[in-house]
């Protein structure tokens, strides 16, 4: 689904209509990104579509072949050809996909999922606005974390590959860890102002030196 | 802070949930046959409970499912968590809520 895209996208001037949510904040971003320390960047505009399907049933074995798969518990990503399905809840899924997989740039992810599900119980919601993507990477990105998100992010507890709903700086938001030393965010997009400014925040100390 | 154990994700900040009041309030089975003193009670009046109460949460940052509680109103301790049409543990009272709140998926 994703490889058709690459020949239409840019076609229709939709790319360069729009504007990402935290696109105020990119010279931000970048002034406060420390190389080798701690960095981030937004990566907007991803395809992401809501699920809420039974795993167990007809219309759920359906869908979770268009994604590869459906988590069968708190925490867990499913993961194939770029396509990630992260749970939400017991009958929620939230699938994360490239830009280009959405039927705008020539994708037809989400068309998929609808023709899936069919007549079947549940919905697909084509939520591609709803949330964007903060990718916090590094070796200082879980402290920066950790100042405002109470879960225990220690790579003992929290594992690559573990996307969890939670609180970072009492905002509600996705956090996927999605490598050892990265952090994939993902605010609704009226709070990505706000928390975009309080991880820059959090990431400030690190550009002094440490204080033994 | 409480420290609150949701059944799908294991324990949460309590500023991750909200409080869905008193549990198994049954819906009345007739509701057209209730004066108003009686409908009033039933939407509105609810036990003042000095210890043990049984009520609902929704984990509503994380899996958004309702689950029911059983806390002590005094020392704030979590005696239970129970699904939600459930019996609370420990009562021998039937549990007749069929009825989650608005919006509520169980
Ligand atoms: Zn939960």
């Amino acid at each position: 689904m994703v490889e058709t895209a690459a020949a239409t996208a840019n076609t229709n001037g939709v790319r360069e209509a729009r504007r990402s949510p935290a696109a105020h904040l990119a010279g931000i971003f970048e002034a406060a990104s420390l190389e080798g320390i701690v960095e981030i960047r937004e990566i907007p505009f991803q395809t992401m579509a809501g699920i809420r399907v039974r795993r167990d049933s007809d219309e759920g074995r359906r869908v979770a072949s268009v994604t590869g798969g459906l988590p069968a518990a708190c925490g867990e990503v499913v993961e194939r050809d770029g396509v990630a399905t992260l749970w939400l809840g017991p009958a929620e899924f939230l699938v994360v996909a490239p830009e280009n997989a959405h039927e705008s740039l020539g994708g037809d992810l989400v068309p998929a999922l609808v023709e899936a599900l069919g007549d079947g119980q549940g919905q697909v919601v084509d939520l591609s606005a709803n949330r964007t993507v903060f990718e916090l990477s590094g070796v200082r990105a879980r402290d920066v974390l950790e100042k405002g998100c109470s879960l225990d992010l220690h790579p003992r507890v929290l594992k690559a590959g573990t996307a969890l709903s939670t609180e970072i700086g009492h905002i509600p938001v996705i956090l996927w860890k999605s490598g050892e030393d990265t952090f994939k965010v993902l605010p609704r997009a009226s709070f990505t102002d706000f928390l975009g400014r309080w991880l820059v925040d959090g990431m400030r100390e690190f550009a002094s030196p440490e204080v033994p | 802070m409480l420290l609150i154990s949701c059944p799908n994700c294991g324990p949460r900040d309590e500023t991750e949930f909200h409080y869905g009041g008193q549990a198994h309030v049954a819906y009345p089975e007739d509701p057209y046959a209730l004066n108003d003193r009686e409908w009033a009670e039933y939407l509105f009046y609810r036990d003042n409970t000095k210890g043990a109460y049984a009520e609902r949460w929704v984990h509503s940052t994380g899996c958004r499912q309702w689950f029911n509680m059983l806390r002590d109103t005094v020392t704030y301790e979590i005696q239970a968590i129970y699904p939600m049409g459930a019996t609370a543990p420990g009562s021998a009272a039937p549990t007749t809520n069929a009825q989650a709140p608005e919006g509520a998926s169980k």
